[in-house]
């Protein structure tokens, strides 16, 4: 079957999909973006998320033709577009640089996207900086084999802090 | 396999009577585990995300009328006041990634005896509404559950939506795991309070080949209850209906924990439970005082 969507912005059309194919095999083998790792394919790990019509989900667990005319935003879409070689990092992928949040970055993909999440739902809607608990809770379907998570919740504290100091008026801090 | 991709309702229906090994697919939570490990192929798959009431929730003649494809987020965002006990176990259901797709509906034509949705279910006595191109019926939560995931569901019916009545007194659920995210339940239990038929509901998940209630223990506990007052039941009460609680469960050992530790785990919660229904009982009081 055919396929089409948006992802990152750009109408994409993928063909002779399996019915039974998942968004992750779409993104990845089809369509050339394999910023999001398939790690489990069983919803366990979270390195597949990616935004689906504004929400995260587990790409590996959305059929592919449940995707067709819907709006998918992956880790390669995080990043300010532009020219290729200008791109600019966006601030929740600079802070997980500096934090030291990244060892062997398979995990990495899928917890940029649901920090990405995190803090538009919340410094985003007008709110503080999450807490430590809230982190935790919102990461908790995002697995990380190397770094034993404190660096990651360093950098999505960093990148919380810049956004909400932005917000305020202060520009980058 | 074929890819079918109903925009309506009734669509959905004639396609599921037409074609009734095709396989619906919601949140795709399990479906999809299940395909991409090829434990199963079906000759089709039904898509049912693109029929609007399925994500419907509002209220239905003293009911709270929850489409079967609402997800799990928007229970617990939207729907905490009129729906505790499923709130809370939509709370515990998996990470923000699956909740954000998987369904009731879904927990429901799974029918794992381990899902989170049916032991409030049945505690709160809700109905499952089930709809072919033959009708629509009601079936009580406490009569959908058959077998081990045999449910009351026809092979041309789909799953519609659930009828949660209006809360009338304390409910919780609650859910052991090996973490506080991410984990099927070892054991898990609900408990509704009626105050106006001075009823009590119970629900229990993953001790069992299907979800099940401890019917005993409801009526002991109704008996017992200060329904006017809320004083504390004595040790001895809270003790005993903990323990006909865990003797309702039928569990077995398995990889997430032995039949012994899931009745204990079942006494524990079934007692902080009351002792929950007793706090929030007393809060009611004097917020109608
Ligand atoms: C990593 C992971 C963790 C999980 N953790 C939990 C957990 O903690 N607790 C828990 O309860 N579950 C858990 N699950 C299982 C799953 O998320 C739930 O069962 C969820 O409710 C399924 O909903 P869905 O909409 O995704 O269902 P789907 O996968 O779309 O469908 C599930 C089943 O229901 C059928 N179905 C779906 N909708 C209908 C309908 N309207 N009518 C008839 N049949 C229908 C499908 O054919 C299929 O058999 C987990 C799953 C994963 C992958
Ligand atoms: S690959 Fe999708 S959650 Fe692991
Ligand atoms: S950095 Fe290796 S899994 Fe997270």
């Amino acid at each position: 079957m055919r396929v089409s969507f948006e992802v990152n912005g750009h109408e994409v059309t993928a063909d002779n999909v399996w019915p039974g194919e998942s968004l992750l095999y779409v993104l990845r083998e089809r369509l050339g973006l394999p910023g999001s790792k398939n790690a489990c394919e069983q919803g366990e790990c979270g390195s597949c998320t990616v935004y689906l019509d504004g929400v995260t989900v587990c790409s590996c667990l959305v059929a592919a033709g449940q995707a067709q005319g819907r709006a998918v935003r992956t880790v390669e879409g995080l990043a300010e577009s532009g020219d290729l070689a200008e791109r600019r990092l966006s601030p929740v992928q600079e802070a997980f640089v500096e934090a030291g949040a990244v060892q062997c970055g398979f995990c990495t993909p899928g917890l940029l996207v649901q920090t990405d999440d995190l803090i538009e739902r919340t410094v985003g809607q007008g709110g503080g900086v999450p807490d430590e608990a809230e982190i935790r809770e919102h990461l908790a379907g995002n697995l990380c084999r190397c770094t034993g998570y404190e660096k990651i919740i360093d950098a999505v504290r960093l990148a919380a802090e810049r956004t909400a100091a932005q917000r305020d008026g202060g520009g980058p801090a | 396999m074929d890819f079918l991709s109903p925009s309506t309702w009734e669509e959905a229906l004639a396609a599921k009577s037409a074609h009734p090994d095709a396989v619906p697919i919601m949140g795709g939570t399990d479906v999809m585990v299940e395909l991409n490990f090829g434990r199963r192929r079906p000759p089709a798959l039904l898509d049912l995300t693109r029929i609007p009431q399925l994500r419907d929730h509002g209220p239905d003649d003293g009911y709270l009328r929850l489409g079967a494809g609402v997800p799990y987020t928007t229970i617990i965002e939207r729907l905490r006041d009129r729906s505790p006990a499923l709130a809370q176990a939509a709370r515990a259901v998996a990470s923000p990634q699956i909740r954000n797709r998987g369904s009731v509906g879904g927990n429901l034509g799974g029918a794992s005896p381990a899902g989170d949705a049916h032991p409030p279910l049945l505690a709160v006595d809700a109905l499952v509404e089930l709809a072919s191109v033959r009708g629509v019926r009601r079936v009580a939560a406490r009569e959908f559950y058959h077998g081990p995931r045999r449910t009351a569901r026809r092979d041309d019916e789909l799953i519609s939506a659930v009828l949660l009545p209006e809360p009338a007194g304390p409910q919780s659920f609650s859910k052991i795991g090996t973490r506080n995210a991410m984990v099927i339940a070892v054991a898990s239990f609900s408990l509704a309070l009626d105050a106006q038929a001075r009823t009590v509901g119970t629900g229990i998940g993953s001790a069992g080949p299907t979800p099940l209630r401890a019917i005993e223990a409801e009526k002991f506990l109704a008996s017992e209850f200060d329904w006017d007052g809320a004083a504390s039941p004595s040790p001895a009460t809270v003790t005993r209906f903990g323990e006909l609680v865990a003797s309702a469960a039928r569990p077995i050992d398995d990889v997430r924990g032995s039949a012994h530790y899931r009745r204990h785990a079942l006494s524990v919660m079934a007692r902080r439970a009351v002792s929950w229904a007793v706090t929030d009982y007393r809060k009611e009081i004097a917020r109608c005082a």
